[in-house]
């Protein structure tokens, strides 16, 4: 395949032919122009984008929250706003960050993108299915919008009983049945890529020569497969208990809260990895690339994805610790938690092990990968200080907690999914986006990042607890505070950077070729932006992913033969 | 760009088969009936554990329900479930009258099980069962029986609402079967709808014992 620059890229608006009836088919961009045409596409690509538009506006959206918990956070006073408020800021943050960001993140926007394209398919198994989904992604924002304009809601974004049964009464009922809808948008999109990985590849395309991140993709989907709607169930008797007053999870009339909590953390433990293991998959797929090598141990790689899976199904009664489990069940929980981190580890060795000897450029995506890896390790080793019984009962409920997990979502996944936008922004529009600022960004965030969070482990270890929106002036936590607010502010602007740089390079950025990073993949065989059905002819793949041995042009050349 | 070769009409754009477009339907459904059955297993798990730590109770609730309208709907899923076999047959080989009359049949025995359902619904309300205000049952272990109750109203509930989703979907099918649209070579929507009949068919298999039988036919009943 040639990298020479598509002429009907250049100038002016992509979304546009300079006759705009031409439904221009060699473009998925340009076939159809009309607001109605991206409305009722099929196409997983414009799918793909319809979720980049809808969970970047819900980022921006949870970092408002963010921003105003930081804010607060600044002077020992509640001098910001009251308790309750606060109580609803939190609460939010988590609820829009986690369902309706995290979640979807790469699995909706760049797994949509992408899944048929490398595997050499022209769309996903179920199309239609696809565009329904993310209706019922839009239907379940909609409700949890309405909540939060309507007043908010106050039970922390884990709905512990009996408080969110019988005490809050913030709307519950809206964002819980919010959140119920956006699980089955979530099931149906799993389900839809694990057919697709299932039925849909092109011929040679085997189990052992995908690309990593479809082993990512196949394990994020069957936790979302297995694990959502048991989170579903839960917030249905929830709601149920709410509307009728009946005590499933009340002790006072025989429930059990602590079935909650089971019920919550058997989907929400593995959701951890829902949001992780597709930002594993886009670090395999960036570092080999910038490393002009094969990836080090691919089955190890491509079977951890699927161990991570398993295993995190057993483990999470590590978030129970305190409550009153058996101690021999938190034993065993603590065990397992320990057994989850040695697939996460092999990946970390193996990519390591990938840089090796490789010739590294240092390009935005691999600066956002060697980002992820390093907060990734510290936030999965924080993880198993906490997984250790003994430290948890000293940290639980602290700010340590809050900076371990947001090493692993943010520093973890985040930074995966900038590494991914930058890595495939050119095959999704066709152009580039503006290097310089994209490292500028990377680096903002790396640095941003660190000063927000890591004060927040010594604020947890000093005993500063979460939730809380005032401390005790002589704590000696404010100055600890202030330098995370002064952290998260370079950091909310190292992310509105790309919102920006993004925008207009889809307008105004340079035509990016086909394969501007001579990267390997069936994704970069075909035209960027790709043709609505991907490929001229189905691609027959010949060998193994990352076949990085030889250099320069040859790279992009002969990864498979088209079938005549 | 891509003009796959259309030699059968009735394979969709993404597929290039139609044994791969089969395939993908009926895995697809197996997939769903995964999430399906984690989502009635956090109820079934929410049950074991109530049962267990209020056995009594639960055995004792047990009796307020009529284990003869209980057998009677058990009777009309199984048919229903036979029907539905016939039909998924009957598309298969292209008999397109058995399919319309099978298809009906099924859909008539899912009115049936509701109809039903709703008398015992309709009982339970008389009787003060139903969970939350209206709920007037006198007991020591008012609490415990009104925890039991709520679980068989969210349980069949749920399982009401999944029949009555297969009625749409059965009725769909029927109209596209009145109009011919299946025969040997394409019928994957009926063999689909079918794999979820079944399964909608094997979690009242187990919702019955659990429900109806506990306090009746284990050691220990009254
Ligand atoms: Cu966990």
């Amino acid at each position: 395949m040639s990298t020479n620059v598509q002429p009907h890229n250049g100038g002016g608006n992509p979304l546009y032919t300079a006759n705009p009836d031409v439904v221009d088919m060699s473009n998925y961009l340009r076939a159809g122009h009309t607001l109605r045409s991206w409305l009722l596409t099929v196409d997983h690509k414009r799918i793909g984008l319809l979720y980049l538009i809808s969970i970047t506006f819900m980022f921006f959206l949870g970092g408002i929250f963010a921003g105003l918990i930081r804010l607060e956070l600044m002077t020992p006073e509640g001098d910001l706003v009251s308790s309750s408020t606060y109580n609803k800021l939190f609460t939010m943050h988590g609820i829009v960050m986690v369902f309706f960001f995290l979640i979807p993140s790469i699995p909706a926007v760049l797994g949509n993108f992408l899944v048929p394209l490398m595997i050499g398919a022209r769309d996903m198994a179920f199309p239609r299915l696809n565009l329904m989904s993310w209706y019922v992604y839009i239907i379940g924002a909609i409700f949890t919008m309405y909540a939060i304009v309507a007043g908010g809601v106050d039970t922390t974004w884990r709905f512990y009983t009996p408080y969110s049964t019988s005490f809050a009464n913030t709307h519950v009922m809206m964002t819980a049945l919010g959140i119920f809808i956006m699980g089955f948008s979530s099931i149906l999109t799993g389900l839809n890529f694990v057919v697709t990985i299932h039925r849909m590849r092109a011929p040679g395309m085997t189990w052992f020569r995908m690309p990593l991140f479809l082993w990512a993709m196949y394990a994020t989907s069957i936790i979302q497969i297995l694990g959502t709607p048991v989170v579903g169930i839960a917030i249905l008797l929830v709601g149920v208990e709410r509307i009728l007053g009946v005590g499933v999870f009340n002790p006072d009339l025989g429930g059990d809260p602590i079935l909650f909590q089971h019920l919550f953390w058997f989907y929400s433990h593995p959701a951890v990895y829902i949001m992780i293991l597709p930002g594993m998959g886009v670090v395999s797929e960036v570092i080999t690339c910038f490393s002009r090598k094969q990836i080090f141990g691919y089955p190890f790689i491509a079977v951890s994805s699927l161990l991570i899976a398993f295993v995190g199904f057993f483990v999470w009664g590590h978030h129970m610790f305190v409550t009153g489990q058996s101690p021999y069940a938190g034993l065993i929980f603590s065990a397992l938690s320990f057994l989850v981190a040695i697939p996460s580890a092999i990946k970390v060795f193996n990519w390591t092990a990938t840089l090796y000897r490789g010739s590294v450029t240092f390009s935005t995506p691999m600066l956002y990968v060697f980002g992820f890896i390093g907060l990734f390790t510290i936030g999965g080793l924080t993880g198993l200080m906490l997984a250790t019984l003994g430290i948890d009962m000293h940290v639980h409920d602290t700010y340590f907690v809050v900076a371990h997990f947001h090493y692993v979502m943010v520093g973890g996944m985040l930074l995966a999914y900038m590494a991914a936008l930058h890595f495939w922004w050119p095959k999704m529009t066709g152009r580039m986006y503006p290097e310089g600022w994209g490292r500028l960004s990377a680096l903002m965030v790396f640095m941003g990042f660190h000063l927000t969070f890591f004060p927040q482990f010594i604020l947890g270890y000093l005993g500063m607890p979460r939730h809380y929106h005032t401390y005790p002036d002589e704590a000696g936590y404010q100055i600890l505070h202030v330098l995370s607010t002064a952290g998260a502010t370079v950091l909310g602007a190292g992310f509105l950077l790309p919102a920006i740089y993004f925008a207009w390079s889809f307008f105004y950025g340079k035509p990016a070729g086909d394969n501007p990073w001579l990267a390997k993949g069936l994704e970069w065989e075909t035209t960027s932006p790709p043709p609505v059905f991907n490929f001229e002819k189905t691609p027959i793949v010949t060998e193994p992913a990352y076949n990085y041995s030889v250099h320069g042009d040859e790279v992009s050349e002969g990864s498979h033969v088209v079938a005549p | 760009m891509s003009h796959p070769e259309r030699a059968n009409p009735y394979v969709s754009h993404q597929f290039e088969t139609a044994t791969q477009q089969r395939e993908a339907s009926i895995l697809g459904m197996w997939i769903f009936l995964a999430t399906e059955i984690m989502f009635f297993g956090g109820l079934f798990l929410a049950y074991t554990i109530y049962y267990n730590m209020y056995t009594d109770a639960f055995k004792e609730a047990s009796q307020h329900l009529d284990v003869m309208l209980g057998g009677i709907n058990t009777g009309v899923l199984i048919t229903s479930s036979l029907t539905m076999a016939m039909a998924v047959w009957a598309a298969q080989t292209s008999r397109q009258k058995l399919l319309v009359l099978f298809l009906s049949l099924t859909l008539v025995l899912a009115f049936v099980f509701l109809g039903v359902k709703a008398v015992e619904y309709m009982h339970k309300f008389h009787d003060g069962l139903v969970p939350g205000a209206l709920f007037t049952y006198d007991s020591p272990r008012r609490d415990q029986v009104q925890l039991f109750f709520f679980i068989y109203f969210v349980m069949t509930g749920l399982h009401g609402v999944h029949i009555l989703i297969g009625i749409g979907v059965i009725a769909a099918i029927l109209v596209m079967a009145i109009k011919g649209k299946f025969h040997a070579q394409y019928n994957n929507p009926v063999d689909v709808t079918g794999l979820y009949w079944h399964f909608v068919d094997v979690i009242w298999i187990f919702l019955f014992p659990l429900l109806y039988l506990i306090g009746r036919y284990l050691p220990g009943a009254h």
